[in-house]
């Protein structure tokens, strides 16, 4: 026991992660893809938080995204199509400890997994959410999602989709409870960093909407707002994201945008063009579901004996013989 | 008007036999089924559950059944709004619900003809009927009361008009909701029951409220004793002996629930589905009192996937539903399967497919269970036979999740779920709580799916072990967690998974024959018809019949000798609930004929003829039926298993 201590003690001062203490395997994703670039941000991140591997989960669902957690030498959760939320929210009901994350596809979370996001929002547990919305179905070969730009021509909208495009941020930021709610863009590392960064010390659930380029199925579709720095918006505040000289440098079209105003980011968050990018809000205050639900107390055999026998007694036709069938107290 | 029956179908008139008048003579019975109905929130539940309880306590053999309308608040006086209980009283052991009831108190005539109707009634049932409707203000009540009394009466029940409501104004104010007590008393003196066993029941079940609460229920008891006492000329005694060991009374879900806090496990994650959400009601009482945490999810796939979840970080799970809840839960099963995650998933049945009947027993989901999700997809699967083994199923369900890194599905059904039979409280055992999984530090090289051999084996990583770091996933995979994609490494994974449950098989024992070692016919079943099979058997072997039964606990895997007992009895058949066609219907014959789920799983696993009955009219199948299957089965000498 004390040896187990100290070692782990020792584990402690020692422990010093580089890079590579989390990157497992070569990512298989197209070149250019933006999962690549949201991969380096998040293996940075572990590294400048010195999490402990064996302490953090990424948990997925399917798609090309949901492919994130193999290239993590953490442990990493890829379960089923839309379902990464309840799972995680399962894994973190278990083991608060535990640093959970969630890479999750617009097809993943916005069609198939809808109804875990709108839940998951409101039970506000504390985890990271990293939406990589490519808008499109990446993985089964360029079907239309819930995101995509309304007259996108897809295999299954081959005379361009019919419908309005969801917006995942106006949607999260509408549901009771949501706590953390951020855009980053994966052509500007640096910020995307940071939000993310800012999202994992976010007490609660935060959301962090990635807009990640498709080369494969959508080579064109973002290439506007690459080429044009005007065409992006980027939320500055000293409680949020400060930009670099450097960066301001190119993007001039920047706001103050104050984090606990929610109006202010609802408004914000439904523009497209220029593409707001920062932390839209944020309320370190909303109660985490984990917190409100773990019983006070410590969980041992005697307090579940104890417990048992006062509901056998309730339920016992012989009070008297109950008594003594019981240990006494 | 007079013409049309009320009691269809029709009836033959059957002569009362003849009571015992002038000074009371007391007559003991072996057994005797109660009914008390009345409109939903008039009492009758919980006098029929004291009248339970207190022959209990008595030492009489128990069987409780709840009656529950299918709407939440029928029209008042309606033919499908009875609700009450059915209680079974015994001189020996009750193991299920029984045939038809001998004696009925009724608050009104409507719901009483819901249960004619239904052919519930013994011919000539004892009815205690409430008379206050025969003078109701309104013209149509006061002649539809009439009408259906004349034709009770006719029909040979023995009717006993009862002004329970006038009788109680004396003592409250609010007479209609006292009168369930009135109706205890009554019965009490009937069945020559403990009146202060009733009294003690009283402050059960008022203790809460205040004691003047308590003590005008117990003046409305003693009311309706001296009435009976007084008025009416027939008196019953059931003999009753105490059990030596305490016994505690619960329905088939509150066990289940019991179980799971008996059983250690954490965290039980539901979504609301009837007939399963009383389980989840009562946990979610008691559960945090032990540290733990119900999680009522936005829907089934979501509560299976946090309850997979939680399972996976180290707090074995359990998800509890019925029917189409388990329908939805089955992709999520499939990868709980797949990464060898072990869960406990409890289907409490009812009536399919589709939204089906919620309210009523069926035995429909044994093949889904077994082979449900896409691909091979191994799981096992147990069904509870009676009420105390929903509990000690949870904790056995556990141990093997657990242990073989599997899913165990649990069978239940709306019949368990609902009914009531004392059995032993349950002596605590350290060895029910599970010990923490092991999470100490993984030797270096140290695989995920590092499976053995000869058992298809491995060790549980949990995150949180150093050393153990990989990424499950329900994409096919070698022993490293690597998504693999060739044919060996797909094969070898399905192998080892197929495996385990070959391993759990080695450890069975096969299950003990009901009645004799060997004989002309063998009665196969499983789940809640366990009680009623059993007392069918037994009593056709009193009358020399060479009939015997065999009950399965487990349905996959399928305890080991099974062949051997079938091999020893002249034919085999299953009892079940679940449909099979009608060999006498024209177009059915030998090759298309569709067996009962498990009539077509030992067909097919161990090559014997085995034929099979079926009823699926959503209430539990009765002994008495089960005796006249058996009786034609052994009749037909021209099929028997060469
Ligand atoms: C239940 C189920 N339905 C459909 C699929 C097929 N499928 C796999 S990924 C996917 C969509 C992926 O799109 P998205 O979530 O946007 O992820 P991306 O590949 O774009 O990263 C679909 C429809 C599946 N695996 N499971
Ligand atoms: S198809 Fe698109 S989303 Fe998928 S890996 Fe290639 S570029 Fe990335
Ligand atoms: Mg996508």
């Amino acid at each position: 026991m004390t040896s187990a201590a100290t070692e782990c003690l020792l584990r402690m001062y020692d422990e010093h992660h580089e890079l590579e203490d989390y990157q497992s395997g070569v990512p298989r994703w197209c070149t250019g893809c933006g999962d690549n670039a949201i991969l380096a941000a998040v293996q940075r991140l572990c590294r400048d938080e010195d999490l402990r591997p064996e302490k953090t989960v990424f948990v997925s669902g399917i798609g090309c995204s949901s492919r994130f957690p193999h290239y993590m030498k953490t442990y990493g959760f890829h379960g089923i199509h839309g379902r990464a939320l309840p799972v995680a929210e399962g894994i973190k009901m278990a083991r608060p400890d535990l640093n959970v994350f969630v890479n999750t596809g617009d097809g993943d979370c916005c069609s198939i997994g809808a109804a875990h996001w709108i839940h998951a929002i409101r039970y506000n547990m504390n985890m990271t959410v990293m939406l990589h919305d490519n808008q499109i179905y990446g993985l089964t070969k360029m079907q239309a999602s819930p995101t995509s730009p309304k007259g996108l021509k897809s295999n299954t909208t081959p005379r361009g989709a019919y419908l309005e495009a969801l917006n995942p941020l106006t949607v999260t930021l509408g549901v009771q409870n949501v706590s953390f709610v951020a855009q980053a863009v994966d052509w500007i590392p640096e910020v995307m960093y940071d939000i993310i960064s800012a999202a994992f010390h976010h007490k609660g659930l935060s959301f962090v909407r990635i807009v990640q380029r498709c080369p494969e199925w959508l080579p064109k579709l973002l290439e506007p707002w690459l080429h044009d720095p005007e065409k992006v918006l980027l939320l500055e505040h000293e409680d949020a994201i400060r930009i670099s000289p450097s960066l301001a440098q190119v993007y001039k079209n920047r706001r103050r945008h104050d984090p606990s105003d929610l109006d202010r980011a609802r408004e914000t968050a439904s523009g497209f063009d220029p593409i707001p990018v920062g932390i839209l809000y944020r309320n370190p205050r909303v109660p985490c579901y984990e917190e409100l639900r773990t019983a006070a107390g410590l969980r041992s055999t005697e307090r579940i004996r104890k417990g048992l026998e006062a509901e056998f007694d309730k339920f016992t036709v012989w009070p008297q013989q109950a008594a003594e069938g019981a240990p006494a107290e | 008007m007079n013409e049309t029956s009320l009691l269809q179908p029709p009836r033959n008139t059957v002569s009362p036999p003849s009571m015992p008048t002038g000074n009371k003579a007391i007559t003991t019975l072996s057994e005797a089924i109660v009914e008390v109905i009345s409109d939903s929130g008039e009492g009758a539940q919980r006098c029929g559950q004291s009248l339970g309880a207190v022959a209990a306590r008595m030492g009489n053999g128990v069987w409780t059944v709840e009656i529950i309308p299918a709407e939440i608040r029928p029209p008042a006086r309606s033919v499908a709004g009875a609700s009450g209980n059915r209680i079974r009283l015994g001189a020996r052991r009750i193991t299920n619900g029984g045939d038809d009831t001998d004696l009925v108190v009724a608050f009104n005539e409507q719901v009483l003809l819901g249960r004619v109707r239904a052919g519930e009634l013994k011919p000539g049932c004892i009815i205690l009927l409430e008379s206050m409707w025969r003078e109701d203000a309104d013209p149509a009540i006061a002649a539809s009361y009439r009408q259906a009394y004349d034709q009770l009466v006719a029909a040979g029940y023995r009717v006993r008009e009862i002004p329970m409501e006038r009788e109680c104004r004396a003592i409250v104010r609010e007479a209609r909701r006292g009168k369930n007590m009135f109706a205890l008393g009554m019965l009490c003196n009937l069945y020559s029951l403990d009146m202060q066993l009733a009294r003690d029941q009283i402050a059960l079940v008022f203790g809460k409220k205040d004691a003047a609460v308590v003590a005008q229920n117990v003046k409305l008891l003693e009311v309706g004793y001296d009435w009976a006492e007084r008025n009416l000329d027939f008196k019953f005694r059931i003999p009753a002996q105490r059990a030596v060991e305490p016994q505690i009374v619960v329905n088939g879900n509150t066990a289940l629930a019991l179980g799971i806090l008996a059983s250690g496990m954490e965290v039980c994650a539901m979504y609301p589905i009837t007939p399963a959400t009383s389980a989840s009601h009562y946990l979610s009482d008691v559960f945090e009192k032990v540290g733990g945490v119900v999680h009522q999810a936005e829907d089934e796939i979501a509560a299976c996937a946090f309850a997979i979840g939680a399972s996976y970080a180290g707090k074995c799970t359990v998800t509890i539903t019925s029917g189409p809840g388990y329908s939805l839960k089955q992709e999520a099963i499939g990868l709980a399967v797949m990464a060898e995650i072990p869960l406990v998933v409890v289907n409490v049945q009812r009536g399919g497919p589709s939204t089906g009947q919620p309210t009523k027993a069926e035995q429909g989901d044994l093949l889904t269970a077994i082979f449900g999700s896409h691909g091979d997809a191994p799981k096992v699967v147990m069904a509870a036979g009676t009420i105390e083994d929903c509990f000690y199923s949870m904790i056995t369900a556990r141990k093997i999740a657990e242990t073989f890194n599997m899913v165990v599905v649990v069978l239940s059904d709306a019949g368990l779920a609902t009914s009531q039979q004392p059995f032993p409280r349950p002596r605590f055992n350290e060895a029910w709580v599970a010990p923490p999984v092991d999470q100490s530090d993984l030797p270096a090289g140290a695989k995920p799916y590092d499976w053995e051999s000869a058992t298809g084996l491995s060790r549980r990583f949990i995150p949180g072990q150093a050393g153990g770091m990989h990424t499950l996933t329900g994409l096919a995979h070698d022993s490293l967690s690597h998504v693999a994609y060739d044919p060996e490494s797909n094969e070898k994974s399905i192998h080892a998974r197929s495996l385990k449950l070959a391993a759990l098989q080695k450890t069975l024992k096969p299950p003990p024959v009901f009645g004799g070692e060997s004989g002309d016919l063998l009665v196969v079943g499983w789940g809640s018809t366990r009680g009623a099979i059993e007392e069918a058997v037994e009593s056709l072997r009193q009358e020399g019949r060479k009939v015997s039964s065999l009950h399965l606990s487990f349905l996959q895997p399928m305890a080991p000798g099974l062949k051997e007992i079938m091999g020893r009895f002249g034919k085999v058949m299953t009892i079940e609930s679940n449909w099979c066609d009608r060999p006498q219907d024209e177009i059915i014959d030998e090759t298309n004929r569709r067996y009962s789920a498990l009539a077509m799983l030992l067909r097919a696993r161990y090559l014997v003829d085995v034929d099979c009955w079926s009823e699926v009219r959503g209430q539990p199948i009765k002994p008495g039926t089960i005796r006249r299957v058996i009786l034609d089965k052994l009749a037909r000498p021209e099929e028997s298993v060469p």
